[in-house]
């Protein structure tokens, strides 16, 4: 195992424009592979989208990268540091320049906007009062909602949720910026304005930034580069034009939604008229 | 027979990788308390708060009733046998060591302990110890710890609030309702009530302190991140707890007498 492991690394590229490499990617639920010799790169300074139809493990696939779960074999190396071989502290040394905001934003329901944007800073940092208080204000500016700090998370809509979510995890100015569906329930107003924010914040700060999104239209105007997932593997890469110029017959039928293709849309299942006519002989 | 065999093997493999898990983690929460007590004791005083201050309510109606019935009960009993002025010291004696660390335990366990299992349970199954993980936040040091020490440090003063509570309403029908003689009630007490009672009492208050607060953060640490799972985990606190407190005081009574 210690040998394999050698010899993944040793695969490696090194290349100091990689910020995210994987290699041989095993991971399996119970009975269920979810991915199985999964190989990605994800470039320092570049927004990479994840994408593929649901249940592909795109969220698993951010877990993986952030280490809150421990692949069956291969290795996930961030900066040239295989997380896998991290001690707890070296693991939180390594979360501090992550942020990730999550699906349902995971706000805590303990704290209002402000100190829900403030935890991050509070716990890792001895900044007074009046230095935080300006950090979170801009942050929240920033997402729109500074006018929302002193709401509850219970308040909140979804999206706007959602933005808190991301304020936060902008709010230490981390290196690497992970998005799990950043455009679920937002109205085309906010969903507009935070496109915009993640193309500019990653170009400024020159921060790398991971999307997972079903949204191909939206990810399309701000990714630099797509991976495709299914079945467990990398099915399409590229920028969002060679994957929308693309022949697979997948790519195409992800890329313009359509009904018919190699994806199914129903869930394996019996035939529809045989269980429907057992049902009604019991 | 096979089956039978495999069967008590599985469950025996389980109950022994649960039991020791459970062990690794109270371990846990022993080797951060240290820390959190010296740079966070304001969370503390939160958990305290919320564990002992807002269960004060249902402790003292329930210490006033259990008194007061120990009162009736001792004065229809003794009075039998001539030896009503006794009343004081059967209740001071049953509250002392039994029945107030007992009783005041399994409260505990149904008001802050259910509190304690369900709100870890649904920030676990709405992400929030994952964004603290996260955020390079540790949850169980941030969360888990200070809801442990909070509980371990109300229950004794919740069985003394429960206790004297009790004693009040014992008072209240021995004396004003049954006339028994309010000297010879308190004298009888003080004579037959020794110190070692006392500790005995202090120390099940705090071995039920630290086991109700222990299994309360273990079920919602260890709750299924789902409705159906934080519900379970909320009954087995009360029903695991409320066995535990039993057994131990059984056993803490034998190594005690």
């Amino acid at each position: 195992m210690l040998r394999r492991r050698e010899n993944w690394l040793k695969a490696l590229d090194g290349s100091s424009e990689n910020l995210i490499e994987i290699r041989d990617l095993m991971y399996s639920r119970g009975s269920r592979v979810i991915f199985k010799d999964m190989n990605l790169t994800i470039k320092r300074g570049e927004v990479t989208a994840l994408m593929g139809p649901s249940g592909t493990g795109k969220t698993t696939l951010l877990r993986l990268i952030t280490r809150q779960l421990v692949p069956q074999h291969g290795v996930i190396c961030v900066d040239g540091v295989d997380i896998s071989s991290l001690n707890q502290a070296g693991l939180y040394e390594m979360r501090k320049r992550f942020g990730m905001l999550f699906q349902n934003g995971a706000l805590l329901t303990d704290y209002n906007v402000f100190e829900n944007v403030a935890f991050p800073l509070r716990e890792h940092t001895s900044l007074s009062n009046r230095l935080i208080r300006h950090v979170v204000l801009t942050k929240l500016h920033a997402v729109g909602l500074r006018g929302a700090a002193d709401m509850w998370p219970s308040q909140l809509s979804g999206g706007m949720a959602r933005r808190v979510a991301l304020a936060r995890a902008m709010v230490m100015d981390p290196e690497i910026l992970i998005y799990d569906e950043p455009f679920v329930g937002l109205d085309p107003i906010s969903m507009g304005v935070i496109v915009r924010l993640v193309r500019r914040m990653n170009d400024a700060l020159g921060i790398t930034s991971i999307i997972v999104s079903h949204d191909v239209a939206e990810v399309s105007t701000v990714a630099d580069c797509s991976y495709l997932i299914s079945d467990g593997k990398v099915a399409a890469s590229g920028s969002p034009d060679e994957l929308h110029a693309a022949n697979s017959e997948l790519v195409r039928q992800f890329m313009h939604g359509m009904a018919d293709g190699p994806v199914a849309f129903h869930f394996e299942a019996p035939d529809y008229a045989e269980q429907l006519l057992g049902r009604d002989a019991e | 027979m096979n089956a039978l065999i495999r069967d008590i093997y599985n469950s025996t493999h389980e109950f022994v990788r649960t039991f020791g898990a459970f062990q690794l983690f109270f371990l846990r929460l022993i080797r951060h308390s240290p820390r959190m007590i010296v740079r966070r004791p304001g969370l503390i005083v939160k958990q305290i708060y919320n564990a002992g201050a807002l269960s004060m309510v249902i402790i003292m109606v329930c210490g006033l009733f259990v008194g007061g019935v120990l009162g009736l009960q001792g004065y229809a009993n003794l009075s039998r046998f001539n030896a009503e002025d006794s009343v004081g010291t059967v209740v001071a004696l049953a509250l002392i060591k039994e029945l107030g660390p007992v009783i005041t335990a399994l409260l505990f366990a149904g008001r802050a302990g259910t509190a304690l299992s369900s709100e870890i349970g649904l920030m676990k199954a709405t992400d929030q110890l994952a964004a603290m993980e996260m955020m390079a936040v540790n949850p169980v040091r941030r969360v888990l710890v200070p809801r442990f020490l909070g509980g371990v440090i109300a229950m004794p003063f919740l069985v003394a609030v429960f206790t004297c509570i009790g004693l009040f309403g014992a008072h209240l029908v021995s004396i004003d309702l049954l006339s028994v003689d309010v000297g010879a009630f308190w004298q009888q007490m003080q004579l037959s009530v020794s110190m070692d009672d006392i500790r005995e009492g202090i120390i099940k208050s705090f071995v039920f302190g630290v086991v109700a607060s222990l299994l309360a953060v273990w079920e919602g640490y260890n709750a299924m991140p789902t409705a159906e799972g934080v519900g379970r985990a909320t009954t087995r606190t009360v029903v695991i707890s409320a066995i535990a407190v039993l057994i131990l005081d059984f056993m803490i009574t034998a190594v005690m007498l």
